[in-house]
């Protein structure tokens, strides 16, 4: 019986030869990422230790990501906390601000290589799958644990197999692909399972693609998203090989599929990412606000989508539109293209990479009883601002659409050559 | 510190159906408490009223399967370890409840027959590092064994415990 690309990562972290799901292992731990939110709560467990060196500098990556720069002093203290461990163990991986983005596309920029086991104190860590690696997002007790020892308990996972085929249609993008899934599966369909998406339909998407699927895979409950690894993942990470690719006979669970070209684009209806319509279904949402950013939807991939639509057409009046690229690569080579200018010139506003209004942290909180179509990925009662907003979760190409009609809308008409 | 304080638990059986969840375990509305003892006060009040007052100390509950599915809350294993539970056997685990357990020093226990076998009130002893369950009079049921490594951090009493004991003699300035 061969092995999952899953089960590979975890039995080389573990020095065994084959591992299989439902074993308990101890991996070792290649990169470690703790941010703004949660960095200061393993410290404080560090404290409690009384001792704080990490196991290895080099993999301990600090990001300050969700607000940034300090917006209270609150805020203010929190990055302070996190500037000086860092300065006291002289690591280099921190991540100041004006060299910050949001976290997972910085590790996804600069860190995560294929074949790697990668744990981050943020449930959306496993974004990274998407780069053949094995990532997972963990608590910050359990965090000062991997900071400590560079190790971790692992019960080997199930793998349920995404068999992807053929591919999309114009105006239709990843976003659609996972909240698709997610409204088949449920928020728990997939609890502590990897979940590997495969099939041509894999093969045919961009890394971009790749990370907004498997960032997604923690809102069906999954304990990694997770992609085979091939040329297109090479060339991101600069990785020489990929180690690891699931076995023909390997074992999974169960195994879902999708014709991705007969996918139109999805919505997830306020308060549950698992309420998901089809697009035409939705019927007549005014919006008043849209949000183009975050881990799940602020790659350049995105923002060139959403400057094609909103290019030489302005924001409807009585919507406003808030742009955030995911990091400041990003940004830089947005601007380069004439995005950023096209969404000024739209009536948007664009902000620093980090994570803004995604989780109502600030740059653009919802009042009472107002709607936002936003491309993140948790659409919660009180997720982005008062608990009497709505939030539609939807593609940039939806956003798009919707920040020029004032309502939610069908993007398919902007895609038409 | 450490040791082998945990060679064995041994208390009163409560008996349990199947999918006892988080909500049950601990009900949200107490999600604002932060004193594990007070937490304890409402541990399973959504099935025994009183529960926490009724057990004693040690000692072990005994259920179905899918125990602890819900909500990833570490206060509901809290919750019961500060009543007095000393271990949960069950057929098995929601994986999330099964790893924060661990991780605050609370035996879980998967047993595919203890179930069925076990009466309630009747008092047993739970050999960790054999993986048995020791009973008066009766036959001894098989465990699950757990591996070395989760026995260590169960005995020292959970995950922070662990690390005080493998790096706390060393000064943090
Ligand atoms: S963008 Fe949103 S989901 Fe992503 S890390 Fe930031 S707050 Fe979390």
């Amino acid at each position: 019986m061969g092995m999952t690309i899953s089960e590979k990562i975890l039995a080389k972290a573990s020095g065994r030869e084959k591992v299989e799901a439902g074993e308990y292992i101890v991996g070792k731990i290649d990169l470690a990422m703790i941010h703004d939110l949660t960095g200061p709560l393993t410290l404080n467990v560090m404290k409690e230790v009384g001792y704080d060196t990490p196991w290895n500098p080099e993999k301990l990556v600090i990001i300050l990501d969700h607000q940034v720069p300090a917006n209270s002093t609150v805020t203010a203290d929190l990055h302070k906390q996190l500037r000086n461990y860092a300065k006291k163990h002289n690591l280099k991986n921190f991540h100041e601000v004006g060299r910050q983005g949001v976290c997972h596309q910085i590790l996804a920029e600069r860190y995560v290589k294929p074949g790697m086991l990668v744990v981050g104190a943020d449930s959306h860590t496993c974004t990274l799958g998407a780069l053949g690696a094995f990532a997972t997002g963990i608590g910050s007790t359990e965090m000062a644990s991997v900071i400590l020892t560079g190790e971790m308990w692992f019960r080997v996972p199930e793998t349920i197999r995404f068999e992807l085929k053929n591919g999309l249609r114009r105006g239709v993008s990843a976003k659609d692909i996972i909240l698709k899934i997610i409204g088949d599966m449920g928020v728990d369909g997939a609890l502590y399972c990897a979940a590997e998406f495969t099939g041509d339909g894999i093969d045919s998407l961009s890394v971009d693609s790749r990370l907004t699927i498997c960032n997604m895979a923690i809102e069906m409950g999954g304990k990694t998203g997770i992609v085979n690894p091939d040329s297109k993942t090479l060339a991101y990470t600069g990785a020489r090989e990929a180690p690891f690719r699931s076995d023909p006979d390997a074992k999974y669970a169960s195994t879902y599929e999708l014709d991705l070209g007969m996918l139109e684009p999805q919505v997830a209806m306020p308060h549950s990412v698992d309420n998901v319509k089809p697009v035409s279904e939705v019927g007549e949402v005014p919006v008043d606000q849209v949000f183009i950013g975050s881990c799940t939807n602020g790659r350049l991939e995105d923002l060139e989508a959403a400057a094609r639509v909103l290019r030489g057409k302005k924001v409807a009046s009585g919507t406003r539109l808030v742009v955030i690229p995911a990091s400041q690569s990003i940004y830089l080579e947005a601007e380069r293209r004439g995005y950023l200018r096209e969404f000024v010139e739209a009536g948007g506003v664009v902000c620093n990479p980090n994570c803004g209004p995604c989780l109502g942290g600030h740059m653009g909180i919802l009042a009472d009883g107002e709607v936002c179509a936003s491309t993140s990925n948790r659409n919660f009662i009180g997720r982005m601002g008062s608990t009497a907003s709505k939030v539609y979760l939807v593609s940039p190409e939806t956003a798009a659409a919707t920040a020029v009609e004032g309502k939610i809308t069908d993007p398919r008409k902007y895609f038409r050559e | 510190m450490g040791g082998s304080k945990l060679i064995g638990v041994k208390g009163k059986v409560w008996l349990f159906g199947d999918d006892i969840d988080t909500d049950v375990i601990l009900p949200g509305k107490y999600l604002v408490l932060t004193d594990p003892n007070e937490l304890a006060k409402h541990a399973l009040e959504g099935i025994v009223e009183g529960f926490a007052s009724k057990i004693s100390k040690g000692d072990i509950i005994v259920a179905g399967k899918n125990f602890g599915c819900g909500s990833s809350r570490e206060h509901a294993p809290l919750a019961l370890k500060y009543a007095g539970v000393g271990a949960i056997v069950a057929k098995s685990f929601s994986r999330i409840f099964f790893r924060n357990s661990i991780n605050i020093g609370l035996p879980v226990v998967v047993s595919k027959d203890a179930r069925d076998l076990l009466r309630e009130g009747e008092t047993i002893r739970i050999n960790l590092e054999k993986g048995i369950i020791e009973r008066e009079g009766g036959e001894n049921i098989i465990v699950e064994k757990y591996p070395g490594f989760l026995l260590e951090i169960l005995k020292d009493g959970g995950l922070l415990q662990n690390l005080k004991r493998k790096f706390g003699k060393v000064d943090i300035r």
